[in-house]
């Protein structure tokens, strides 16, 4: 098993250098560097998630990983490195705080029909067979028959099933999901799991945010525990180890406005960006106080 | 019979300048209200207003320089709206600031302006011309002009459609599927610009704003989804229109302000009485079903 040979190394090599070793992959993180202002909240992130994998990415609040999703998009722009994606990926992104607006006069078929965006675009019609596969999306989140009902009447969790549908219909390559179970009762939780397994069956590369371990433990192959550097990545009881969740929880949301300047060492740093002064996955020499900008 | 035709038919049948201004309204409402549903939808309903504001330096420079000639006075308006649409919209994409605020710093300068160069210059009897309009006195070159921006619009709204629709229902997934999210809301606003200029000089504008507003917040109250929403707001239009030029030419009023009032008289009906409206909530949710 590759996650294996990975793991084995994973207290040896921080940086997880031996993922890029990777010839299949679906994204490549080189040295990436996300954040807000001058403050990183994804920090010098180097590593590969191989196509077809089912990533969980865990981490306590404000550890990057929302931060890390808008990046992989392209919503957010990296203040340093780079994210390669496999060329021609179709990407579908589920966001944590999305911008969809429930007063908008749209019924439930009008919302997961924008899903046909990739393939029909701003001009083509819908054909009887897209109109197919979106009653088919429906019926697979359970929600068959409700194609007519207004948006603004659907419950959260309604709403979450309405939103996989239209992830459904992207049929995407790459699959970002970001923290989707969250206010949702445990049998919606059950039938999207179920859901994120089919795509898995399928060979797409699915990456969700999760808060719950019980449930990453029990159906996600591999997890990327993030505390704004990764401190492990790899098959998921590894990663999961209690040492590794220690070394997670000693991070706490450091936003420090007069953090220390990140200064270069093996790497090229183009720009300037704060740095936290906690345990550090890497191996980073930084100066010992604030420089001015 | 006869009176009926006396009440409705008769001033529109023996007048031409009332046929020219039933032309011209009934074609701006064709164009102005499906706008005017997006910009309600969008939550932008007071930006309409502020554009109308801000269009006004570039008439009044157009007035100044050429008289009551409607292609400078177009020129000007729609030069001075674009400016500012784009100048308030690209402050609030590249600042902190949201586009409420840089709306209103760009439309408040742009209205002082142009209020400056009209009182330099004109009497009031001008500036009342300006903010408006004459409905009454459409020539063939105004009316030639609005039928230009209608086909514009329409064209617009047909291709980007399901881009707009999107735009407004759910901006982040637009932007990861597509780049078309910052072009369509440009787009769109020069759409207001050109409605808002291609009707100040039937209506003012003050009161073209009017025209695209009031029948879209009037036909809200009738459905829930957006198609028969626009197709509702261009009769309510229609209907807005007719009965304003009517008003306006048996009881000798201003036929801008009447043709908004109908529109408004209609907007308060749809208030009570619209299937999603006051009263029609009050009786029906008595009853319930069992699921």
């Amino acid at each position: 098993m590759l996650t294996n040979v990975i793991t084995s190394h994973i207290d040896k090599l921080p940086d997880f250098a031996d993922r890029r070793l990777m010839t299949n992959a679906c994204l490549t993180f080189r040295d990436l560097t996300l954040g807000y202002g001058s403050h990183p909240a994804i920090h010098h992130l180097n590593g590969v998630v191989r196509k077809g994998s089912l990533t969980a990415v865990v981490g306590a609040n404000g550890s990057g990983k929302s931060t890390l999703m808008k990046g992989i998009v392209g919503v957010l722009k990296p203040m340093e490195g780079t994210v390669v994606r496999m060329p021609g990926v179709r990407t579908a992104y589920l966001p944590q705080q999305s911008e969809l607006d429930r007063s908008f006069p749209a019924r439930v078929v009008d919302l997961v029909s924008l899903g046909l965006w990739p393939k029909r675009g701003m001009l083509g019609r819908y054909t009887k067979e897209d109109r197919e596969s979106v009653s088919k999306a429906l019926m697979a989140v359970g929600l068959g028959g409700f194609e007519t009902r207004p948006i603004d009447t659907l419950s959260g969790g309604q709403l979450q099933r309405t939103l996989f549908a239209r992830v459904l219909l992207q049929d995407a390559d790459l699959i970002l999901l970001d923290e989707p179970f969250n206010a949702v009762d445990a049998k919606t939780v059950g039938d999207l799991i179920q859901l994120i397994k089919r795509w898995h069956g399928e060979e797409r590369t699915i990456m969700v945010v999760v808060h719950d371990l019980d449930l990453v433990r029990q159906n996600f192959p591999e997890t990327l525990l993030l505390a704004r550097q990764p401190v492990a990545w790899g098959d998921t009881r590894e990663t999961l180890r209690p040492e590794n969740l220690l070394k997670a929880r000693r991070f706490h949301e450091a936003w420090e406005e007069n953090a220390p300047w990140c200064e270069p060492s093996g790497h090229d740093h183009a720009h300037d960006h704060g740095h936290d002064h906690h345990d550090h996955a890497h191996d980073h020499q930084h100066g010992s106080g604030p420089r001015a900008a | 019979m006869e009176f009926f035709y006396g009440l409705f038919i008769a001033p529109f049948a023996d007048f031409a300048f009332m046929q020219r201004a039933l032309f011209g309204s009934l074609m701006l409402s064709l164009g102005a209200c499906p706008v005017g549903v997006f910009l309600m939808l969008r939550r932008m309903s007071l930006s309409g207003d502020a554009m109308a504001h801000a269009i006004l330096p570039g008439a009044a420079a157009g007035f100044l320089l050429y008289g009551l000639e409607i292609l400078p006075m177009t020129v000007g308006g729609l030069i001075a709206g674009i400016i500012v649409a784009l100048g308030a919209g690209a402050v609030s994409r590249f600042t902190i600031q949201r586009e409420d605020a840089s709306m209103a710093a760009f439309y408040l300068i742009s209205l002082a302006v142009g209020v400056l160069m009209v009182s330099i210059r004109g009497s009031s009897v001008d500036l009342m011309h300006v903010l408006f309009g004459t409905v009454l006195a459409l020539n063939n070159e105004a009316l030639t002009l609005i039928g230009g921006i209608v086909a514009v619009t329409l064209a617009c709204l047909a291709i980007f459609w399901r881009a707009l629709v999107a735009e407004c229902l759910d901006p982040l997934f637009l932007r990861s599927v597509s780049r078309m999210g910052s072009p369509v809301h440009f787009i769109f606003l020069g759409l207001v610009v050109l409605n808002l200029v291609g009707g100040f000089q039937a209506l003012g504008t003050l009161l073209s704003v009017g025209l695209m507003m009031l029948p879209a917040a009037a036909a809200r109250f009738w459905t829930v989804r957006v198609e028969p929403m626009c197709a509702l707001a261009v009769l309510i239009g229609f209907a807005s229109c007719i009965a304003g030029l009517l008003l306006s030419y048996h009881a000798s009023l201003p036929s801008g302000p009447a043709i908004i009032l109908s529109a408004g008289v209609v907007y308060f009906s749809s208030i009570l009485f619209g299937t999603r409206g006051v009263l029609r909530a009050r009786i029906v949710h008595h009853r319930h079903r069992t699921a």
